[in-house]
C-alpha cells in the first residue's frame, strides 16, 4: 500500500458541502473587521501620539514635517517644530513600536511553546540578566555601553537557563520554567548586592533604567531594536503555524511529524534575541508581553497563524499607547513601565471576571 | 504491519516491561490489543507510535524499519490517535483537524488550500461538519475522538495508531466511534492497530486481536479464537461465560450478587 494514500475517495469531494462553506464564511466574516482594526492599530496610534506632548503640534504641522522626508521642499517654517517631530517624536514613538512588537512578538510564541497562557517573555531570565549588566556597566565599568551589557548579560541569562534545563536530561518544559525562576532570582540578587554598594548618584539610573522608559530614544536605538524584530522575529512569523502542533504537547506534535526539539531551540533562541535587543534600549517593562496576545486571543482565538501577526500589531499599538500616556500625564516624563504595570493588574482582574475559564486558555 | 521482538526496558529498571513482543496486524483491517493494566499495552503503543526506543526488536511495514524513521518520516506511515485531553488553547475543529497536514508542510510555511481541502474532507468523512467552527474543548468526549481521527485521516498514512479510544466514552458513543474507524478502514485499506480494554467491543469490531499479559504476547489471532474463557481467566484472572447470540458471542463476567 502506498503510503501517499489518497483521502479524496468520498462522493462529494469535488465541492466542500454548501454548509461547510456557509460556516467557514460566517466565522471569518466576524473577525475581519476586528482583525483589520487591530492591524491598523499601531498606525493611528502612532499618529496621534505624533502630535500629542508637552509641545503642541497640529497634525497639518506633522503631515508637513513627514513629508519633508520625502519631499524636501515641504518643511514646516518653523524649524524647531520640525525637529520636535522628526528628531524627537518619530524616533521614539517607532522605537516604542519596535519594543512593543518585541516583547508581545516573543509573548505569544512562548505562550504556545510552553502550552501556557500566562507565560511572559521574561520567563526565562532575560530582564533579570540585562538588569544585572545595566548595573554593573553603569556602577562599576563605565567604559562598556549599557546597552551592549544589558544585551550580553540578558543572552547569557537564557543560555544559563537552558544549560541549566539540560542538566535534567531532556530540555522540556517544566525544567526550563524552573530554571528560569532560579537564574531570575540569582541576577536580581545580584542586582541588589550592586545596588547596595553603588554610590547614589549612580543607584539613581540604575533604578531608573530598570523601570523602563523611551525618554531617550533616538535613530540609532531605533536601529538596534529593528535589528532585533528582524532577525528574531522573521523566522517565528514563518514558522508561527507549527506553535499550533507544539501547543499539543511534545508527544502529539511529533506524532504529526514535528520536530518538537529542534522548533523549540529555534523558538527560544529566536525570541530571546528579540527580546535581549529590546531590552537593551528600553529597561524593563512587564506585562506587554503577556497582556497583548492574550487580548488578540480572546478576539480571535487560538489559531496562530493569525494569532502571531495581530499579537505584534497589538503589543506594537499598546506600547506606543502607554508611552504617549506616560509622556503627556504629567508635567515629566513618566516611566512607561510603571503604567504597564498600573494598567497590567486590572485588566487581569478583568479577564477573570469577564471570560472566566476559557480566557484562561482552557 | 510486522513486530518481531520487541523488547523495552525503562533505563534504571533491571525488569523489562516488554518482553520478546511479536505479531502481525492485519492489513486493512482492525487490529486490537488486549491486556490487563500494566501489561505493558502503553509502552507497547509508545514504542509503536515512535515515541520511545526499544532496546531490541524491528517494527517493519513492507520494506520499511519503522522504529529508524525521524519523526517527520514516521508520521507519513503511521497516524496517531492519543487519548481523550484537553488542550491548553480552544483552537475550533478546523483547526485541530488541518494540524494533520503538519508532515506534509514546510517548517517555514503554513498549509495551502489543498491541505484545507483534505482536512475539511476528512471533516465530512466523519459527519463533523456542524462542528466546523466549534471550540474542540466544548464539544463531547466522542465528538473530541472523531476529530482526532479525522485528523489522523488528514495526515494520509496507511496506518493508524489508536490509544484506548473508547476509554472516556459512554455506551453509544464507543459503538459510534469503532463503526466509523471501522467503516474508513474498509473502505480506504488502513491498516488500524488500537488498545482496547472492553474484550466485548473486541469481539464486535476487531477482525484480528492480540492478548498481552505481563509484557509478552499471550495470543494473537482471529477474536473469537483468541478471546476464550480460558484466556479471559489468565489474562484478568476472571471467570466468564461466553453466550452465543445470532452468531456474535458476548463475554459475560461471572459476578456473585
Amino acid at each position: 500500500m502506498s503510503a501517499n494514500l489518497r483521502v479524496p475517495e468520498h462522493p462529494v469531494d469535488t465541492e466542500p458541502k454548501a454548509s461547510v462553506r456557509a460556516v467557514a464564511a460566517r466565522a471569518r466574516k466576524k473577525n475581519i473587521p476586528v482583525a483589520l482594526l487591530i492591524l491598523v492599530s499601531p498606525f493611528l496610534v502612532a499618529w496621534l501620539s505624533l502630535f500629542l506632548g508637552a509641545y503642541g503640534v497640529s497634525p497639518g504641522t506633522v503631515l508637513r514635517a513627514l513629508g519633508g522626508l520625502i519631499v524636501p521642499g515641504l518643511n514646516p517654517s518653523h524649524a524647531a517644530e520640525s525637529s520636535i517631530i522628526l528628531d524627537i517624536r518619530l524616533p521614539r514613538v517607532i522605537l516604542a513600536g519596535l519594543v512593543g512588537l518585541s516583547l508581545s512578538g516573543s509573548g505569544v510564541v512562548l505562550q504556545g511553546v510552553f502550552r501556557n497562557p500566562l507565560v511572559d517573555p521574561f520567563i526565562l531570565g532575560i530582564p533579570a540578566g540585562a538588569s544585572l549588566g545595566c548595573a554593573l556597566s553603569v556602577g562599576f565599568l563605565p567604559g562598556w555601553p549599557v546597552q551592549t551589557m544589558a544585551f550580553v548579560f540578558g543572552m547569557a541569562a537564557v543560555g544559563m537557563t537552558y544549560g541549566m534545563a539540560k542538566t535534567q536530561g531532556e530540555v522540556s518544559r517544566l525544567p526550563l520554567i524552573l530554571s528560569g525562576v532560579i537564574v531570575s532570582a540569582f541576577f536580581t540578587a545580584m542586582v541588589s548586592v550592586i545596588k547596595f554598594l553603588v554610590d547614589p548618584n549612580k543607584l539613581q539610573s540604575i533604578v531608573f533604567w530598570l523601570m523602563g522608559s523611551f525618554s531617550l530614544a533616538d535613530w540609532r536605538q531605533v536601529r538596534i531594536a529593528a535589528l532585533g524584530v528582524v532577525l528574531g522575529l522573521t523566522p517565528v512569523v514563518l514558522m508561527r503555524w507549527r506553535l499550533n502542533m507544539m501547543s499539543m504537547g511534545e508527544d502529539e506534535a511529533r506524532a504529526l511529524g514535528v520536530h518538537v526539539r529542534r522548533d523549540r531551540i529555534v523558538f527560544i533562541f529566536c525570541t530571546s534575541l528579540a527580546v535581549s535587543l529590546a531590552v537593551s534600549v528600553s529597561g524593563i517593562i512587564g506585562w506587554v508581553g503577556l497582556m497583548a496576545p492574550h487580548l488578540v486571543r480572546m478576539l480571535v482565538g487560538p489559531d496562530h497563524r493569525t494569532l502571531v501577526p495581530l499579537s505584534l500589531a497589538w503589543g506594537a499599538a499598546f506600547m506606543i499607547l502607554a508611552d504617549t500616556i506616560a509622556r503627556n500625564l504629567t508635567s515629566f516624563d513618566v516611566p512607561v513601565g510603571i503604567i504597564t504595570a498600573l494598567l497590567g493588574a486590572p485588566f487581569f482582574v478583568f479577564l477573570m471576571r469577564r471570560g472566566g475559564k476559557e480566557s484562561w486558555g482552557k | 504491519m510486522t513486530v518481531s521482538g520487541l523488547t523495552f526496558q525503562h533505563p534504571k529498571s533491571d525488569r523489562p516491561v516488554l518482553r520478546n513482543i511479536s505479531f502481525d496486524a492485519r492489513h486493512g483491517a482492525m487490529n486490537a490489543i488486549l491486556g490487563p493494566n500494566g501489561s505493558g499495552k502503553t509502552t507497547l503503543f509508545k514504542c509503536l507510535a515512535g515515541l520511545w526506543k526499544p532496546c531490541a526488536g524491528t517494527v517493519r511495514h513492507g520494506e520499511c524499519d519503522i522504529l529508524s524513521l525521524s519523526d517527520r518520516k514516521r508520521s507519513r506511515l503511521i497516524a496517531v490517535v492519543p487519548q481523550d485531553h484537553e488542550p491548553p488553547f480552544p483552537y475550533s475543529v478546523a483547526d485541530v483537524v488541518l494540524m494533520g497536514r503538519a508532515t506534509h508542510v514546510g517548517a517555514f510555511s503554513a498549509p495551502g488550500k489543498r491541505d484545507v481541502q483534505i482536512a475539511r474532507e476528512a471533516i465530512e468523512t466523519l459527519s463533523l461538519d456542524h462542528l466546523l467552527q466549534k471550540s474542540y474543548t466544548r464539544i463531547s468526549g466522542g465528538e473530541r475522538q472523531l476529530t482526532l481521527v479525522a485528523r489522523a485521516l488528514a495526515q494520509q498514512a496507511p496506518i493508524l495508531l489508536l490509544d484506548e479510544p473508547t476509554s472516556h466514552l459512554d455506551f453509544r458513543n464507543q459503538l459510534q466511534v469503532l463503526g466509523k474507524v471501522r467503516a474508513i478502514a474498509r473502505d480506504r485499506g488502513i491498516t488500524v492497530l488500537m488498545t482496547l480494554h472492553d474484550p466485548n467491543l473486541a469481539l464486535l469490531f476487531a477482525d484480528h486481536a492480540i492478548v498481552l499479559t505481563q509484557g509478552q504476547v499471550l495470543a494473537s489471532g482471529p477474536p473469537e479464537e483468541v478471546i476464550t474463557e480460558d484466556t479471559l481467566a489468565a489474562v484478568y484472572g476472571v471467570d466468564v461465560v461466553m453466550l452465543r447470540h445470532n452468531g456474535t458471542r458476548v463475554v459475560s463476567p461471572k459476578v456473585t450478587r
